[in-house]
């Protein structure tokens, strides 16, 4: 190539100031968990902001799928699970965890995605358009102008639109993946959640899955639990690490892997967590 | 707190004496080219020239090195600064040692060997800047950002004992035109020093960043 190199001038951005309350989708406060007897979150409270990836990252055990969990109400499958405390989905401000709040409807308004792709026994087409049918829609047409939305918003449009009534057992992981994200996409949920979805994913399928999850973040805001921090540095807005229950730090992720302020994170981002 | 994978401890260990060594070899040629300026000792000048290869080569091989930690350890915070840190400060230790080459190259230039006062007006501000070198270097081994700190702020006495040789120098070539030639030479190997003193700064900031991963601004100037 002889054409001289190019070399655009740098942009310069500045950095979203946190928290205007305008910004945030939902805010955790002092939300404490129990199973049973054993307390596994304790006093934790952070904002989601809008339209941005909040990545939660921290040890085996530290509650990190805990509180993602908790933004669905998921663990109100196990007997004797607990919440005190809060999330709040804003502008309303509806309690996520209130026992007066039907799980339910916290489903219709929060997608989840989970490590391993788990795709209905039914066609492709029929996976994503399954949360649209429990909202009422029947409407052929439109079922299908959301299906196809979705489809495209989760990049795996051009991979399937000519194969629609096939099984989703066909597609690779990857692709199998990117299916149930258009799934939990398909019903336009005001939050997405996304615990380890490429840990059980190759290399390339995972950087598909990043490439998306970063694009997603203009139409949705994420919470995304992830063992991987290259993961997190890459696709994340903030950055929230977690330790026995407790957040230990929160914020841009650009400052949490270059500059932590607590030691507990820098030892554990680094490599010296004993 | 140890690292758990050992590798990564052994391998930023590596990297820092590395730097800390390419330090102490700059600060000995600048002490070396110095010394050989004030004894006009033109066989040492050559060796002063020569020994600069080392500096070149260490330089290389910290920047090889830092670059295969970054993608074999792929470091984050702190221990992504020091691979970084370590590679600027290298380069700035590289450049100490090509102005110390500069010095010593002028040697055999001059017509003659400097008057007594030139030499030990010269020595003085190769002491200082040697000095600071050294310090700078003394507060990367010992990871010390409030020694970092102090020799950044400091740098404004090299300036002035520089600006005090150019006056001399400047009022000899007032006193003495048949020594310009000599005098412009010695304007040369007092400004290489200064740069040096510069350097040292540079170094003392990057300590400090790779400490603290916070930038030192707004120092007092003259």
């Amino acid at each position: 190539m002889n054409e001289a190199l190019h070399i655009a001038s740098p942009a310069v951005t500045t950095p979203t100031p946190l928290s205007p309350e305008a910004t945030i989708r939902a805010r955790v406060s002092n939300l404490d968990f129990w199973y049973s007897k054993f307390q596994a979150l304790h006093s934790v409270s952070m904002p989601i902001h809008n339209n941005k990836v909040t990545a939660i990252i921290g040890p085996s055990g530290c509650g990190k799928s805990t509180l993602l969990r908790c933004f669905n109400r998921i663990h109100d499958l196990y007997p004797g699970a607990r919440y005190e405390g809060a999330i709040e989905l804003m502008p309303d401000g509806l309690n996520l965890v209130s026992r007066s709040v039907d799980p339910i409807l916290v489903r219709l308004m929060v997608g989840m995605v989970f490590q391993k792709p788990n795709p209905f026994p039914k066609s492709i087409f029929e996976n994503v358009a399954s949360g649209l049918y429990v909202r009422g829609l029947r409407n052929r047409s439109e079922v299908e102008g959301r299906v196809e939305k979705a489809l495209k918003q989760a990049a795996i449009w051009d991979e399937v639109q000519d194969r629609l009534k096939k099984p989703a057992y066909e597609l690779s992981g990857g692709q199998q993946q990117r299916l149930c994200i258009a799934r939990a996409l398909a019903p336009e949920p005001k939050l997405l959640l996304l615990d380890e979805p490429t840990s059980a994913l190759d290399p390339i399928a995972t950087a598909k899955i990043e490439s998306l999850i970063a694009d997603l973040a203009h139409d949705v805001t994420v919470v995304i639990v992830t063992h991987n921090m290259g993961q997190a540095a890459r696709i994340s807005d903030q950055t929230a690490f977690m330790h026995m229950g407790k957040l230990i730090e929160f914020g841009e992720t650009e400052q949490i892997f270059t500059n932590p302020t607590v030691d507990q994170t820098r030892d554990y981002i680094t490599g010296r967590f004993g | 707190m140890d690292h758990i994978l050992k590798a990564v401890d052994d391998d930023l260990g590596a990297l820092s004496y590395a730097v800390a060594a390419l330090g102490d070899l700059a600060v000995a040629q600048v002490r070396a080219s110095v010394d050989v300026f004030a004894r006009h000792d033109l066989p040492a000048a050559e060796k002063v020239v020569r020994a600069d290869n080392a500096l070149d080569l260490q330089d290389a091989e910290i920047e090889k090195n830092a670059v295969r930690f970054i993608a074999l350890r792929q470091p984050m915070a702190d221990d992504l600064r020091r691979p970084i840190a370590a590679m600027k400060i290298a380069m700035q230790l590289e450049r100490c040692g090509d102005l110390a080459k500069n010095i010593a190259k002028r040697v055999p230039r001059l017509d003659k060997a400097p008057t007594e006062a030139q030499a030990a007006s010269i020595s003085e501000l190769g002491r200082l800047v040697a000095e600071r070198l050294a310090a700078v270097i003394a507060s990367y081994r010992g990871n010390d950002a409030q020694g970092a700190y102090e020799v950044w702020v400091k740098d404004t006495d090299i300036d002035e004992r520089h600006e005090g040789v150019v006056r001399e120098i400047v009022a000899a070539m007032a006193a003495a035109p048949d020594s310009v030639g000599d005098s412009i030479h010695l304007l040369f190997i007092a400004k290489n020093l200064e740069r040096i003193g510069d350097h040292a700064t540079n170094v003392a900031e990057l300590v400090h960043y790779q400490i603290t991963g916070t930038d030192l601004a707004n120092r007092p100037k003259l």
